[in-house]
């Protein structure tokens, strides 16, 4: 079988891309594969992209993506989450457990992952909860879930903490013979009942119920010594706190099996913010002091921190317009993850291209098991690929966002860099910009699945 | 003056010129006719999310003196109880022709998102939101230090150097928070006196000296105010303290420890007050006791407050 | 450009024959109060109630001044009007100044009010209005400095210094030493 036949997404030259090493090349895409990297010729056949002065990345793979299907599809769908997907430049989304129901059975993360399959903006690998219901009392079925055709990997109770030391440690042992990790909501429910925003001076003068970095401090550290203990493989989401960081380079120094995660908005945003009680800077864990920030740069730039994931939590306007304690936690972070990356590591020098391509595409598709995307554009590999313009410095606005929601706190903020085009599977779902057509994605995803199926 | 949301951003100008406005309308307040036609066809929302029958009269005396018109909306078994949010409540009194929204919340800021948002243009006094301030309190008791401290003569005064000692349950107190702002603005010190759990966390970067040993702070600091604050009998229950009887033997202001205050110190409370256990009876009812001029004084400086967000023409939003 | 039409002299003039007037129409200074209107009305009742304390030292009228000759602060006060203007909405936020009444109060009392311009007779008005929810005078007066027409009200002055013929367009400017360091009238176009 000849490959033009097989080839369901065309052939696509991106000209003149600088690659996360800093060399320059032309990508020869075809069926859904990189063909080759150097310098390529074009025939009339080919789409030419002139991607001069933009940097080639490995699709993004977001470790860290609340896609609210079935449940909650006043929010978000798994259609508008990964349409918001593709326009932030990510190619895979690990979609979290806390749906309606909970994703803690084999049935509902097939559903997800079908549904991210049908609609191709990008590959949704659905995340299992560890407990039934998220209610931290029972083990879920993580097998039955873990060799389902969704393959699950990771599994987390987010938005609640496993706080029960013995589940925590039977889940790090149960998880491990499946080759999966638990990703822990790292937040002590004692410390931090009603809990409304990082506890310190502010939170005092604000009169809001305080978040104590020691709450999740304190939970990072038993699960350390738990996995260190059991031998299992532990994922930290969200660390929010200089503290934390300075027990996970310990733990990771001991040799513990332990890799850490960080989001766009506790590396730029500060708690400063909450005196104007505007909700839509409400988020769980909570923005931290400027001095968090800066820990949580440096543990990204050193490497204790691993990967960078959007915690992307959309929210219908409601739950954001109203008084502070009745608002919902979250952020919607998709769309603007990369541009608060450059923003806020690679334009202040922390963090070069290779590593951007290392914190949101290789190692958080090494943590999830994930194939196809920590790849380093050789010859055969898939053709998930973004395409940055690092030039770009814009004032971010809500006709950038493509999900159902728009609890951006990124409103008015000059943010420096732009996706242009994303490639997922070969199809360019994002093009100089402007998102692919729905029926458009949706037909090429059949026929790239359909061509797997023919080539396996 | 737009909105009253805190007294943190009041400046020491504007304090004082409350608090004068507040004196012209203490006059008033001696006269056989108690009323001034000033806000005649304004309509003031008294809108309490939060049971509160001493503030809420007392701002309805406020409007009422200033012939303003009151409606009452406590969200107890109304509307707001069945799931209205905030944002509808306020469309509707705006739709009412609300001019001015009095508003007490159990939500800290509940206040300032109202006036910060586009649901209604009313001017908004702020009766206490959450654990964050109660303004109107803070001004009353600050006019009520200046006219004890300087009879006769208080208006333009500041409050230097005057040191104000306040004990109780710092870390659930608006009125703490609204009078130690204040009471820098004017110039005073403050101290404030409680266990270490009812202390606020970072509250060692405010502009107060921290103390847990009321007596130690009685002797060392002879102050010119002292301030009991109410305490819940539910902290108790949350571990801030053992019992009532621990609680009021080191915290409490008992009779022997008011016969160690200065015969010309003052003492208050924003009331309603737990007798027996922040304060004794005697000591609560002692000339040194300023609780029903605070009563009284609340009216006049509602007074003032409403005059200034509601009277002149509405500054243009900004 | 502005016109000056009374100098220092012609102010003190103008006053003093006013409270000559002020004394005849009352048959003498008992039972008599004359409360400014601020600014610059009480500064005017000010200088009033020392003219005719001048001109009538005879006895005090407060019962504990038996005997003893009569003070200006008995017969003077002011009257702050803010909280009756009617144009409260038209302006930025008024401060009030404090209304200070003489100790003998004003029921019973001819109540002389005292302005520096009159002009549309609003506040005037106002001051009535004040006047009512404080007491209840045998009389009530009115003695300003300057009337420049123009009454948007049926109200008209007792005892004017000077009656000054003016447009709408034009600004009357009273300036007193005490406050203004310089003491004229002036008309500016």
């Amino acid at each position: 079988m000849t490959r033009e036949s097989t080839a369901p997404n065309g052939r696509y030259l991106l000209k003149g891309a600088t690659l996360p090493n800093g060399d320059g090349a032309d990508i020869l895409i075809e069926g859904g594969r990189i063909v080759s990297t150097g310098t390529g010729a074009a025939d009339a056949a080919t789409t030419v992209i002139d991607a001069a002065g933009l940097v080639a990345l490995p699709g993004l793979v977001d470790l860290h993506t609340h896609l609210r299907e079935p449940g909650f599809e006043q929010s978000e769908t798994v259609l508008t989450g990964t349409r918001a997907a593709a326009a932030g430049g990510f190619t895979a989304v690990f979609a979290m457990a806390n749906t309606l129901p909970v994703s803690d059975t084999a049935g509902v993360v097939e559903q997800v992952q079908a549904l991210g399959q049908a609609a191709g903006y990008a590959t949704v690998r659905p995340i299992g909860a560890v407990t039934v219901g998220l209610a931290g009392e029972l083990l879920s079925e993580i097998g039955a879930m873990a060799q389902s055709r969704a393959a699950v990997r990771v599994f987390s109770d987010d938005g609640k903490c496993v706080h029960d030391s013995l589940l925590m440690r039977r889940a790090l042992e149960y998880v491990k013979t499946f080759d999966g990790v638990v990703a822990q909501h790292s937040q002590d429910p004692r410390l931090t009942e009603n809990a409304q925003m990082n506890e310190g001076a502010l939170s005092s003068e604000l009169g809001l119920k305080g978040w104590p970095a020691v709450a999740e401090e304190s939970i990072i550290a038993r699960d350390v010594l738990l996995a260190e203990h059991v031998g299992a493989r532990l994922h930290i989401c969200h660390l929010s706190t200089a503290g934390s960081v300075d027990v996970v380079r310990w733990a990771k120094a001991r040799g513990i099996q332990v890799t850490a995660e960080a989001t766009p908005h506790h590396l730029l945003l500060t708690e400063e913010l909450i005196r104007s009680y505007d909700a839509r800077y409400k988020v769980n864990p909570p923005l931290r002091r400027d001095e968090d920030v800066q820990a949580l740069r440096a543990g990204v730039a050193d490497g204790t921190i691993d990967i960078i994931a959007t915690d992307h939590a959309p929210h219908p306007r409601e739950s954001k317009e109203c008084e502070w304690d009745a608002a919902a936690f979250g952020m919607v972070g998709l769309e603007s993850a990369l541009p608060v990356v450059q923003t806020a590591l690679v334009d202040t020098g922390l963090l070069d291209w290779a590593d951007v391509a290392r914190v949101l595409s290789n190692q958080p598709a090494r943590i999830g098991r994930l194939t196809g995307h920590s790849h380093s554009f050789e010859n055969g590999a898939a053709a998930n690929i973004t395409l940055v313009d690092p030039a770009a410095r814009s004032v971010f606005e809500l006709d950038r966002l493509h999900g159902k929601s728009t609890n951006t706190p990124y409103e008015g903020v000059t943010l420096s860099g732009s996706v242009r085009w994303t490639f997922h599977q070969g199809f360019p779902t994002l093009r100089d910009g402007v998102l692919a057509d729905t029926a458009e994605t949706a037909t090429a995803a059949r026929e790239f699945a359909r061509s797997q199926e023919v080539n396996a | 003056m737009r909105h009253l949301l805190s007294t943190k951003d009041l400046s020491r100008a504007e304090a004082i010129q409350i608090l004068d406005i507040a004196e012209d309308m203490a006059d008033v307040q001696t006269r056989e006719v108690k009323k001034l036609p000033t806000l005649r066809g304004k309509t003031v929302v008294n809108l309490f999310f939060e049971d509160s029958t001493r503030t809420r009269i007392s701002f309805e005396a406020a409007a009422k003196r200033l012939s303003a018109d009151v409606i009452n909306f406590a969200a107890k078994g109304s509307s707001v109880s069945k799931g209205e949010s905030l944002k509808d409540t306020a469309q509707t009194l705006a739709a009412m022709g609300a001019d001015g929204v009095v508003i007490r919340h159990h939500a800290s800021g509940a206040p300032q998102v109202l006036a910060q948002s586009d649901w209604i243009d009313a001017g908004v006094v702020n009766a206490g939101d959450g654990t964050h301030e109660h303004p109107t309190q803070a001004l009353l008791d600050a006019f009520t230090m200046r006219r004890r401290l300087h009879p006769g003569a208080s208006r333009g005064k500041d409050l230097d150097g005057v040191s104000v000692v306040i004990v109780g349950d710092i870390l659930h107190s608006r009125v703490a928070r609204s009078n130690l702002w204040l009471l820098r603005a004017l110039g005073a010190q403050v101290t404030f006196v409680a266990p270490a759990t009812l202390v606020p966390v970072g509250a060692s970067t405010w502009p107060v000296e921290l103390s847990f040993d009321l007596d130690a702070t009685l002797a060392a600091t002879r102050p010119d105010v002292l301030m009991m604050l109410r305490i819940q009998s539910e902290r108790m229950n949350a571990a801030y303290f053992p019992n009532a009887r621990e609680y009021a033997r080191q915290w409490g202001l008992s009779d022997e420890r008011l016969a160690r205050l200065r015969p010309d110190s003052i003492v208050m409370h924003p009331g309603p007050m737990n007798r027996g256990l922040e304060i004794s009876a005697g000591a609560a009812d002692s000339t040194q006791s300023t609780v029903l001029e605070q009563v009284a004084n609340g009216v006049s400086i509602r007074m003032a407050v409403l005059y200034l967000l509601l009277s002149g023409e509405r500054e243009a939003l900004s | 450009m502005a016109r000056t039409v009374l100098q220092q002299a012609d102010t003190a003039r103008a006053l003093t024959r006013i409270s000559h007037e002020i004394l005849e129409s009352n048959r003498g200074a008992d039972d008599l109060v004359i409360l400014g209107i601020p600014t610059r009305g009480v500064l005017l009742a000010e200088r009033i109630g020392r003219l005719i304390v001048e001109i009538e030292p005879g006895e005090g009228t407060d019962a504990g001044l038996t005997g003893a000759r009569r003070d200006a602060a008995d017969l003077v006060g002011s009257l702050d009007i803010t909280m009756y203007r009617d144009d409260l909405s038209k302006h930025p936020t008024r401060t009030p100044q404090p209304t200070q009444l003489p100790r003998q109060g004003i029921d019973g009392k001819t109540v002389v009010l005292v302005d520096d311009v009159l002009y549309s007779g609003r506040t005037i008005r106002a001051a009535l209005d004040a006047l009512n929810d404080l007491g209840r005078p045998r009389a009530v007066r009115l003695a300003v400095l300057v009337d420049r027409g123009h009454r948007e009200l049926p109200i008209r002055a007792d005892f004017v210094g000077k009656n000054l013929p003016t447009s709408r367009d034009e600004r009357i400017n009273v300036r007193l030493a005490e406050i203004d360091g310089v003491e004229e009238v002036t008309i500016e176009g």
